[in-house]
């Protein structure tokens, strides 16, 4: 098993460095770093756009300029924007503010969206069935662009109510905080601007986990093994969580890998919406750039997010079935 | 509290010492359904006392299942039930979900019918059983006792090497083992009642006989009532004490087992008994079909139920419905038929021709006078001698090994299944050839082999006289034309979207048939097998599983072949259903000069059909031979063992039988044992002395032949009757 996930992990570091190198070489070619410049008003003479061209690697073909780009990636180099900033700069803060948006809204919805299949399942065409297959559905069929401000709405509407302005929705801090004003009250104020965006985001995290969560857990309750475990002595609850609910878990360990890649590839729009300075937002303000260091740099972030939840969820599996385990 | 209600409880305590244990009474449960309330039981009332055995027997939809789901007060939630159910005097029906988990698995406990899914398969072995003992002691068995415990209890079920084993987690059980641990389950807490729900179905013939005796043994060291259910008369007969035979929700003859086996006193009874093909029947006997289907459990009409299917109803039947009455006021023998003192009659005067015995031939021979069955008359080419036919199929040390592989993308094989390992035999025209063998023995292999028509991994496979390895596309399609094959599914292997006609008109389509022969050809077919033309247009979902499997064959019989392959053709199939498709597989046979190639795994059926049988073990052929010289004398062990497992449907011939329980399963195929591959499991082997022992390891028996067409692959062979 172990050399199983080591064998996996190999894999997917190929497969990091192929989803890179297509983005980077997609992006190198219809990107031009140079239109801004011949924009300028009165143009720049031609030395110094060919000094810019220079500068950035443009002289040379893609598969060496992405072989510089990648040998300054591991060295920890991600190389410049084309504003001649440094990418790694920016790099970690960007990945701590994506990672608290996205890690707390998957656990909180995962946690939440198996509750609330199962408790579907187990009340099968039963209100409380009904209700929760209506939510979904609703959920899973409005967009993003949609639901953010949808979101907005409700969190206006509760600070008016309560006439505060507690809930916060742009930005991630509001930067008027005294930088003597204890961890508390830091604490306070990331949470003022976290709320509603994680809530965005666990929301749609629930409907999609609880439709498959619901149906892992229907196929489980018609089980035999689930009718020995009442056989024996358990009671109708007992049984269903300790041998049900175990078993219909499998099932969805897949699924929570490939449920967070898909969340980060689309947290472009939910830090948008929210104005929130991630590397989705990267992404976009990168494309509006024709930067192709900075669209490279975070294809690497979505592909190890990705592939790395891929490889927890293997562990995740072998931990749950133990069929798999060899 | 009144001084009555203290008398009341004082009377509830004694019955609690030697009364029943278990005491249903009119018990309904119905269902709600699309089409209306399903009466899935209806007033049923029995009793079981401690140490007894109860056998409830009947086909899929009789109720059986659901009448002791009820018991269990694990039924869903949207059955309604009402009556009685009273365990040791205490009233269960109405009981909380709380209150009756005390009472399971501690008191009353229960064996399913499928092992391979009645364990979760994220827990071990040791501490699911371990489970069932922690959660009745209340804190006072401590984790190390309940495995402990758990341990001994799997060694008594017959696992071997039981403290590693329960280390182990169900996938890595098989079939048999896992219905131990189950087993070992139910008795963890010593329980009065045990209620064992089809327990042997899904297992094989020897392993079957190896949980009836873990079964044996459960009831001696727990003292506790059992009740037995399940579709099989033979599993009953040599097990249970009493029996009770169910029909459409309902009772409709209980009684000592004997006297229900011997006297049958309801026609239904009478036909079940009749339809069963006997493993020890020495000469064919017609086996009774009973026509139609059971009714349907939404809307029953008034009258008995039965009626419809019944040879003797008249129109008193269809008035009210029987009462279970007394046959016969000592002993308890009970029938709800209004008919039942003519069938004493008729038995009677059987009697006088068989001879009263303690056997229940004068009730068969009843059974087949009252439902007027018939034997086929064998076809006349069948007096010509069996060397002088020419022969049809022909197989000849054929082999088929699978590589098992490991990688994904540089795969490399790590070792071979060997499915099928040097198997000869041949069909002749007009002979039934019957290949049987445990699961995993190889003989779907050897089918799919002689299917395929390509050539084999080794060996020659001819048809028609006709090499298989020589033929190209185009001699493949002809030969398919004289070969067609009939599938064990009769749901799976029919396409739900295309009406009974067109299945029948494909195979004819495919070999370039004009539409006017196709749609003459279509009625005729359809008659043949026994169903009405006019059936042309409907959808498989709209018949039975028995018509379907005639429509399976009749779209077999579409193109005329000469050989007709059988893949389990009636395995699927309740055994009332199941005598009239083997009838007609008889019928035609004769009708139409075909030889049959009939795999299946149940002797009884094959003793019935076939001519000749081959036995098949860890993908050779052991023992070989015509029907009457193998089920007679079997001179291999291993056929000595699958005989003598096979349970016969007369208790007092049950009950005389000296059974051979081999030990253990199947090796894996893909690491046989050396020399003769039977030898670790064979009762035989173990008596030798070391130098014949030597042989046995490091010689492959050959086949030789025993007598007149009988060949036995065995050092040792030699016979012994079992049936």
């Amino acid at each position: 098993m172990f050399g199983f996930l080591v064998r996996r992990l190999i894999n997917y570091i190929v497969l990091c460095v192929v989803a890179t190198f297509l983005s980077f070489t997609l992006s190198s070619i219809s990107f031009d770093p140079l239109s801004l410049l011949r924009q300028h008003n009165p143009p720049p003479p031609a030395a110094t756009i060919e000094a810019k061209r220079v500068e950035l690697h443009l002289d040379q073909p893609i598969p060496v300029r992405f072989l510089t780009w990648g040998e300054g990636v591991l060295h920890g180099d991600f190389g410049e924007t084309t504003k001649d900033h440094a990418i790694t700069e920016e790099l970690w803060r960007r990945v701590g503010v994506s990672l608290r948006l996205f890690l707390l809204g998957i656990t909180i919805g995962i946690a939440l969206g198996v509750l609330i299949g199962v408790a579907s399942a187990v009340r099968q065409y039963k209100l409380f069935d009904y209700i929760s297959t209506f939510f979904s559905y609703v959920i899973l069929a409005t967009p993003v662009l949609v639901l953010g401000p949808l979101v907005k709405q409700v969190a206006q509407a509760i600070n008016n109510a309560t006439g505060s302005e507690w809930l916060q929705f742009t930005g991630e801090y509001s930067g008027t905080l005294d930088a003597d004003a204890g961890w508390l009250a830091a604490f306070d104020e990331r949470l003022r601007f976290l709320i509603v965006p994680t809530v965005t985001i666990v929301l749609g995290q629930i409907a999609y986990y609880s439709r498959y969560q619901r149906s892992a857990m229907l196929d489980v309750l018609g089980s035999d093994f689930l009718r020995t475990a009442q056989a024996k002595g358990l009671t109708r609850r007992r049984a269903f969580f300790k041998h049900g609910l175990r078993t219909a878990l499998i099932p969805m360990a897949t699924l929570f890998a490939f449920g967070f890649g898909l969340l980060v590839v689309g947290g472009v729009f939910t830090e948008t919406i929210f104005n929130w300075q991630g590397m989705g937002a990267w992404l976009v303000q990168g494309i509006n750039d024709q930067d192709t260091n900075v669209t490279a740099t975070v294809t690497l972030f979505v592909a190890v997010c990705v592939l790395l939840s891929g490889w927890l969820s293997d562990v995740l599996y072998a931990l749950l079935d133990p069929r798999i385990r060899v | 509290m009144s001084a009555s209600e203290i008398t009341l409880d004082e009377g509830l305590l004694d019955g609690a010492g030697d009364g029943p244990v278990l005491e249903v009474a009119d018990l309904d449960v119905s269902f709600p359904s699309e089409s209306g309330r399903v009466h899935a039981v209806r007033g049923l009332t029995y009793q079981v006392a401690r140490g007894e055995v109860l056998g409830i027997v009947g086909e899929s939809g009789s109720g059986k299942s659901v009448s002791s789901l009820a018991v269990m007060g694990l039924l869903p939630e949207q059955a309604r039930i009402t009556g009685s159910i009273r365990f040791q005097g205490q009233q269960l029906l109405g009981l909380s979900d709380v209150q009756l988990s005390k009472i399971r698995g501690r008191r009353i406990s229960m064996v399913f019918q499928d092992p391979l899914s009645a364990l979760t398969p994220v827990y071990t072995v040791g501490d699911q059983i371990a489970e069932a003992l922690l959660i009745h002691g209340r804190g006072k068995v401590s984790k190390h006792a309940a495995a402990n415990r758990s341990v001994e209890l799997l060694d008594l079920v017959g696992i071997p090497n039981a403290a590693a084993r329960a280390k182990a987690f169900p996938h890595e059980f098989s079939g048999g083992m896992r219905q131990r641990a189950v087993i070992a389950m139910a008795i963890a807490n010593d329980p009065d009642l045990i209620i064992a729900d089809e327990p042997t179905t899904a297992l094989d013939v020897t392993v079957q006989a190896q949980v009836l005796e873990v079964l044996k043994t459960a009831k001696e060291v727990t003292g506790a009532g059992i009740v037995i259910i399940t579709h099989d008369l033979g599993v009953v007969a040599g097990f249970a004490d009493r029996l009770m035979v169910m029909y459409a929700g309902k009772a409709v003859e209980t009684g000592h087992v004997n006297e229900v086996y011997q006297q049958p006193r309801m026609p239904y009874t009478l036909g079940l008994l009749g339809s069963l093909p006997r493993v020890d029947a020495a000469e064919k006997l017609p086996l009774v079909p009973i026509k139609g289907q059971p009714p349907s459990l939404t809307d029953l009409p008034p009258g008995c139920p039965f009626a419809p299917r019944c040879p003797m109803a008249v129109d008193d039947c269809l008035t009210e419905e029987p009462a279970l009455s007394e046959v016969d006021s000592t002993s308890g023998h009970r029938a709800a038929c209004i008919r039942s003192a003519e069938l004493a009659a008729t038995e009677a005067a059987a009697d006088e021709i068989e001879g009263v015995d303690a056997s229940n031939a004068a009730a068969i021979e009843t059974a087949v006078e009252v439902f007027g069955a018939e034997l086929v008359a064998e076809p006349k080419a069948a007096l010509r001698p069996r060397t002088e036919r020419p022969t049809v199929l022909g197989v000849e040390s054929l082999v088929k090994h699978f590589s098992v592989t490991k990688g994904v993308v540089l795969k490399r094989k790590v070792g071979t299944v060997h499915a099928v390992d040097g198997v000869s035999f041949e069909v002749r025209e007009q002979e039934t050839l019957g290949l049987v063998g445990e699961s995993g023995c190889g003989k779907t292999t050897t089918l799919m082999e002689i299917l395929g028509l390509t050539r084999p991994t080794g060996g020659n496979i001819s048809v028609l006289g006709k090499d298989v390895s020589t033929l190209d596309a185009k001699g493949r399609k002809a030969i398919r034309r004289d070969m067609q094959v009939v599938f064990q599914d009769p749901l799976a292997s029919l396409d739900p979207r295309m009406p009974v006609g067109d299945v029948i008109a494909e195979p004819m389509q495919v070999h370039g048939f004009d539409a006017a022969r196709i749609n003459k050809r279509i009625p005729e077919l359809l008659d043949l097998v026994g169903l009405r033309p006019e059936y042309a247009d409907r959808y498989p979902n709209e018949f039975s599983g028995g018509q379907r499997q005639r429509i399976g064959i009749a779209r077999a019989l579409a193109l005329e072949p000469k050989l007709l392959v059988l893949d389990e053709p009636v395995s699927a199939l309740d055994v009332s259903i199941q005598a009239g498709v083997i009838n007609l597989l008889d019928k035609l046979k004769a009708e139409l000069g075909l030889s049959y190639l009939f795999v299946a795994h149940d002797l009884s059926v094959v003793r019935h059909i076939a001519d000749r049988v081959a036995v098949m073990y860890l993908g050779k052929i052991i023992e070989i031979g015509d029907v009457d010289s193998v089920f007679g004398a079997p001179s291999h062990p291993y056929t000595q063992a699958l005989l003598s497992a096979i349970p016969i449907p007369d208790p007092v011939k049950e009950r005389a039988r000296e059974r051979i329980i081999l030990s253990g399963d199947l090796p894996s195929p893909a690491n046989p044992p050396s020399g003769c591959r039977f030898r670790t499991r064979c009762f035989l082997h173990a008596t030798l002395s070391d130098s014949d022992k030597a042989k046995c390891i490091e010689v492959e028996p050959p086949r030789e032949s025993q007598g007149e067409d009988h060949e036995v692959a065995c050092h040792f062979a030699r016979t012994k009757q079992v049936v």
